[in-house]
């Protein structure tokens, strides 16, 4: 082999294009068998299901039966659909309050402990356990459990001298922010992609800063905050698009129906119950699929351009 | 990785503080640093206490979980994991190994796909790469919403409905993008003189990949595995849509039937599941902490 590449390299002067072609091609081959896995992923379970998905929103089809074409019905379809609205504001309170506060709550805990703490790692650590587990189902029947008229909240705060028998998980008014509390609980891993930010800061940085008398506060809005910015903003770019697909906790602890009274049905829950409930309305269910592509991408976007007023990429 | 911080902040003590360092200041600030650890312990322990609690009410009779903050349970009541093991149609047990089955069989599909759509992404030349980078990234912020009614009709049509073959057949195709991404961007990390050798030397491209990249590629690899584990396992989405026999439920799908058909009955019983369910993913944490900490770190992974 060794010498077949010597004797290629000789030859080269006399036909410059031939050997790089053939070179070319059984890497190009070679390419073709490593993607192919990627390539059949692409066509069976992402590409071929996107336009699916655009060509069956625009069709009535219940799973079995035929599909019949309905144009725009199923678009025309939302905008008086009362459930759809309630998920929408939902989802929106569920995002708007859930993605900020738990990015607050991670920057904070990696400030503290980015300060030199003992046993920073045994920190790290228990703080992320939530993390770890606040996807699961278990977490979330602890979490009606936890925030039921018996629970552990209600004689917590019992303490205090607050006797309450309200079932937080029970009520309209609480149960949302009970999720809410179940996302920033999960505050952990966003606070070890701040930690490992903010170990990228050069202390002369700070050195510089503290003797030019800037108070602890200052230190942080003048110099941490802005060296973090990217990452602040790479989180909150993936926390919107994530927490507006929560689906599990909000399944769980409603009992699959997003209530009490709609009030924790979430847009993927949403979308759940319109296609795989009883209606089967696979045809609206796409076009739900496709209005939350839009919403997301939007949000993306705004979030892309009101970076430039705090982002900081220069150095 | 501890230490490491220590320097970003060491100097600044014996800099500023340490000017006008007397016996107050010090005392003063070992108080500080004290005061510091209470309020973090604090913190902890309630972040920490809704699962500790669950763990306690899983050894407790009903009667004694019910606005009980106490977490040792006197005596410990076994009888609540023997009773939850058989409350359902199969023992739980059995919901557990189909779990496992699923997230094995997973963790290959991801380890080999995603590492072999790295490799060409990263180190082989063919016409629309670029674009198709472009895709899988595109891929990565798609929301599953809108793929998954298309999806289920296939998997529908083709009959694997109530079989495992639409949670791991799309894991042999590299269709979490994430774990490709963090694969090419690790790959990148590798210095191309190792491949440049090895094709010198007349190896072919399977071995370039095989006995180059991926020994080298280890941490990445041992990321994917962890990462895949612990989605997989926690995964209810998927599992609850296309598992609906009995034989065929995993532990999070059956967990969820318990809960919805004890309401309220036999918590303890409950809890000693719920609690089974999340052991395998606290082992992995265990022994997996160092990849788990670097790949969020390094990845944002969650």
């Amino acid at each position: 082999m060794a010498i077949t590449i010597a004797d290629r390299r000789a030859r080269a002067p006399r036909e410059p294009r031939r050997p790089a072609t053939v070179q070319a091609r059984r890497e190009a081959r070679a390419a073709h068998l490593f993607m192919l896995p990627w390539f059949l992923g692409v066509i069976i379970i992402s590409l071929g299901p996107i336009v699916a998905s655009a060509v069956l929103s625009f069709m009535k089809y219940r799973l079995v039966g035929s599909a019949t074409w309905v144009g725009l019905d199923n678009y025309a379809r939302m905008f008086s659909d009362e459930r759809l609205a309630q998920s929408l504001k939902v989802t929106f309170v569920y995002v708007l309050f859930g993605v900020p506060l738990t990015l607050a709550l991670a920057l904070l805990l990696a400030v503290v402990l980015n300060r030199g703490v003992a046993g920073l790692s045994i920190y790290r650590s228990v703080y992320y356990l939530p993390s770890l587990f606040g996807g699961s189902v278990a977490v979330g029947v602890l979490w009606r459990q936890v925030f039921g008229a018996d629970g552990i909240v209600n004689t917590f705060l019992g303490w205090f001298g607050i006797e309450s028998t309200k079932s937080w998980v029970g009520s309209p008014d609480s149960a949302l922010w009970t999720l809410i509390i179940l996302h920033v609980w999960t505050f952990g891993s966003s606070m070890i992609i701040f930690l490992a930010g903010l170990r990228q800061i050069p202390a002369e940085l700070y050195e510089a800063a503290s003797l030019d008398g800037a108070s602890a506060w200052q230190q942080f809005t003048r110099v941490t905050f802005p060296i973090l910015t990217p990452i602040v903003f790479f989180n909150l770019v993936m926390g919107v698009i994530n927490s507006f697909q929560n689906f599990a906790q909000a399944f769980v602890v409603s009992g699959g129906s997003g209530g009490p009274t709609d009030s924790t049905l979430v847009y993927a829950l949403y979308l759940y119950q319109q296609a795989f409930g009883p209606t089967r309305d696979m045809g609206y269910a796409s076009a739900l699929g496709w209005l939350l592509v839009f919403i997301v991408g939007g949000l993306t976007a705004v979030n892309f351009a009101l970076s430039r007023r705090w982002v900081h990429y220069d150095n | 990785m501890t230490t490491s911080t220590n320097p970003v902040v060491a100097p600044r003590p014996s800099g500023v503080a340490g000017i006008r360092a007397s016996g107050t200041t010090a005392a003063r600030s070992r108080a500080m640093a004290v005061l510091k650890h209470v309020l973090l312990i604090l913190f902890g322990v309630g972040m920490v206490f809704p699962l500790l609690w669950m763990v306690s009410s899983s050894l407790k009779p009903d009667d004694q979980i019910f606005r009980n903050l106490n977490l040792i349970p006197i005596p410990p009541r076994w009888q609540n994991y023997v009773d939850g093991w058989t409350a359902q149609y199969y023992s739980f047990g059995h919901y557990m190994v189909n779990s496992l089955v699923i997230t094995l069989a997973t963790i290959v599909g991801n380890l080999v796909s995603c590492s072999m759509a790295a490799y060409g992404f990263t180190r082989l030349q063919w016409r629309g790469r670029q674009m198709a980078f472009g895709y899988m990234l595109m891929t990565l912020m798609l929301p599953i919403y809108v793929l998954i009614v298309p999806q289920y009709i296939m998997w529908a049509k083709l009959g694997f409905i109530n079989s495992f073959v639409p949670l791991i057949l799309p894991k042999f195709l590299a269709t979490d993008a994430f774990f490709v991404f963090l694969m090419v961007q690790f790959f990148r990390g590798l210095p191309r003189e190792l491949d440049e050798a090895a094709k010198v030397d007349g190896a072919s491209y399977a071995r370039i990949y095989f006995q180059v990249l991926m020994p080298n590629a280890l941490p990445a690899l041992a990321t994917t595995a962890i990462f895949t584990f612990i989605w997989t396992w926690n995964d209810f989405f998927n599992q609850l849509l296309y598992l609906t026999k009995p034989a065929n439920l995993t532990a999070a799908v059956a967990l969820r039937n318990f809960a919805d058909a004890t309401s309220g009955i036999s918590w303890g019983p409950l809890f000693a599941m719920s609690t089974l369910s999340l052991i395998p993913v606290f082992i992995v944490f265990l022994f997996g902490q160092r990849y788990l900490v670097e790949g969020v770190a390094t990845t944002g992974l969650k």
